[in-house]
């Protein structure tokens, strides 16, 4: 063999392995390091050890950030599976208008999240918005949605006599109304994987079911959902990957400084961006990114390990 | 019709009307008091034209570089056999598991290292490559017959050749896929951009539309006639490219 040739699959590689180890690998292993020094505005003066570490577990404000994502996560996953999979089943087969509505419910997955969320913040407006003006015209109290920072739960409870406090007040209606508008984005991305699921399910199963005399209900508990279950995993796990990361509906609906009504629509990443670039506390803002990271991994791994590779390439 | 698809479209059109209530309003919205003349305020009152230059030169040229740099990278990965083979792949399949936020701080120093901050080269050379478009090609490489290769050895066709005038018109599905995708991607990227520009001459949309939110928050015609004109574009493409979009999302199971 020539050099030539021994040499020339590594240099079909060059171009993106460049890219890949100076603007990927060497990033993510320095922002493991960096979580070690006390990189700040006036560069890098020394390692510090754990203390970004210590520092982090005792941050009230991180612990918030915290709080909030898993709120956020806890409110848009189950909504994101439970809307789609009723539209999958909805839409399975032969359906009249199957592509307009595909392409309806679609439609917010392509459109931009900034543009969404411009859209989203005047449809929550307090004053003049188009809710607060259908909720008054059907006679309700108009809320103020984005501005809101009290609890969901405190102001169900209020009016009855209870004031939930802290963690029980639930997360405020600022974050449910970003809550509203992920779940809304999502919707059509995750009704189409539900779809192809459903199409992998083999028609015999059903054939077999109608025999045994199984209705609708059980047909759906006994057949379906149990099939279907790979395809509901891998929309589990990759929703709340994708929900622990939500930055730019934070960032343009509840806007800087401040992440919302009293820091209560404040999630992780946006957290880790206003350490990192408005106060340039590099070490710190490194050891956020360690933290989302490995909670990311852990989330990653368990998909790996339990969840059927479903991924077709036909 | 029977009952049961009644019911079926019934619910169906309900939802897509929920789903669609929010393009409809910042439509109406737009139109309200000045009309039309609302998208040319709004055109003329921030350098939209100079974010949209932009953001189409950010996205063309990530698209070419994703597609050489892709192209080569899964030729390579899915048609070769040589030592350390199957661990730089894995250098590379490791990439993805950690998602953007993590390594955006560290980004920008080695970026201000570079003195790219505030460049078009901090917008586009990260993303010259794109690690899950190399997954895609290589999977569909794989499955090309080997005999086809041979046979065009012999037809006096060279390595690169082969890759050129065989591999790669037999993967347009393909291409078209990672095509939508990192179209998709570049033109809607928001964090990055946000991060790695200052001046206003090199905004992209998606961050000129967010300041120009952030000015204008009580001129509601004015932003949704801008939030219009930024949607456009890729509305458009996905009309057009509608079937093999939602296919492609709904095969490789990937997300923004």
């Amino acid at each position: 063999m020539r050099t030539g040739s021994r040499i020339s699959p590594y240099l079909y590689i060059l171009p993106a392995l460049i890219i890949v180890i100076c603007f990927r690998t060497i990033p993510i292993i320095a922002s493991f390091t960096a979580s070690f020094t006390d990189y700040d505005i006036g560069g890098f003066h020394g390692f510090v050890g754990f203390s970004n570490y210590e520092r982090m577990f005792t941050d009230a404000r991180f612990w918030n950030s915290v709080s909030n994502t898993v709120f956020f996560v806890l409110g848009v996953v189950p909504a994101g599976i439970a809307i789609p999979l009723v539209l999958a089943m909805l839409l399975r087969g032969e359906l009249r208008g199957k592509t307009f509505y595909r392409t309806i419910y679609f439609l917010p997955v392509v459109t931009s999240a900034v543009a969404v969320s411009v859209v989203w913040t005047w449809l929550f407006k307090p004053e003049a918005g188009p809710i607060n003006g259908i909720i008054i015209a059907l006679g309700g109290d108009p809320l103020m949605w984005l501005r809101e920072p009290r609890g969901i739960f405190e102001m169900m409870l209020s009016p009855m006599g209870f004031q939930p406090k802290g963690i029980f007040a639930g997360p405020s209606l600022a974050l449910v109304s970003l809550m509203i508008v992920s779940i809304w984005k999502s919707i059509g991305y995750n009704t189409v994987l539900f779809l192809a699921g459903l199409e992998n399910i083999p028609n015999n199963y059903y054939e077999a079911a109608k025999l045994d005399g199984a209705g609708k209900w059980g047909t759906f508990r006994h057949v379906t959902w149990p099939l279907l279950s790979p395809t509901t995993f891998y929309v589990l796990i990759m929703s709340t990957i994708a929900s622990f990361q939500t930055f730019a509906l934070v960032y343009v609906m509840t806007p800087p400084p401040g992440g919302g009504p009293l820091g209560t629509t404040n999630v992780i990443v946006f957290y880790l961006f206003q350490k990192a670039f408005d106060r340039f506390d590099m070490g710190y803002a490194s050891a956020i990114s360690v933290f989302l990271f490995i909670v990311l991994l852990v989330l990653t791994i368990i998909q790996r390990r339990f969840g059927e590779r479903r991924v077709h390439y036909s | 019709m029977k009952s049961g698809q009644l019911l079926k479209q019934f619910l169906l059109l309900a939802g897509g009307i929920i789903m669609l209530m929010p393009f409809l309003w910042m439509i109406s919205t737009s139109l309200e008091q000045g009309g039309v003349h609302n998208y040319v305020e709004a055109w003329n009152r921030v350098p939209f034209a100079r974010y949209f230059l932009n953001t189409i030169i950010v996205t063309s040229l990530t698209l070419i570089g994703v597609l050489i740099t892709t192209s080569l990278a899964a030729y390579s990965f899915g048609t070769m056999e040589y030592p350390g083979r199957d661990k730089l792949f894995l250098l590379f399949l490791s990439t993805m598991m950690v998602p953007q936020p993590v390594y955006l701080a560290p980004s920008y120093v080695i970026l201000a290292k570079l003195g790219w901050i505030d460049t078009y080269l901090a917008l586009i050379v990260p993303w010259i490559t794109n690690v899950f478009s190399i997954f895609l090609l290589r999977q569909h490489f794989k499955t090309l017959p080997k005999s086809l290769f041979e046979a065009a050895r012999l037809d006096g066709c060279s390595r690169f050749g082969y890759l050129w005038r065989v591999a790669l018109p037999l993967s347009k599905s393909v291409i078209a896929t990672i095509m939508l995708f990192n179209i998709v991607g570049s033109w809607n990227s928001f964090m990055w951009p946000l991060v790695v520009t200052h001046s206003e001459k090199l905004r992209v949309l998606q961050v000129g539309l967010s300041y120009f939110n952030q000015e204008q928050s009580s001129n509601y015609q004015l932003l949704m006639a801008a939030s219009t004109f930024s949607i456009l574009p890729l509305l458009v493409l996905f009309l057009l490219a509608q079937k093999h979009l939602v296919a492609s999302y709904s095969r490789s199971g990937m997300k923004d």
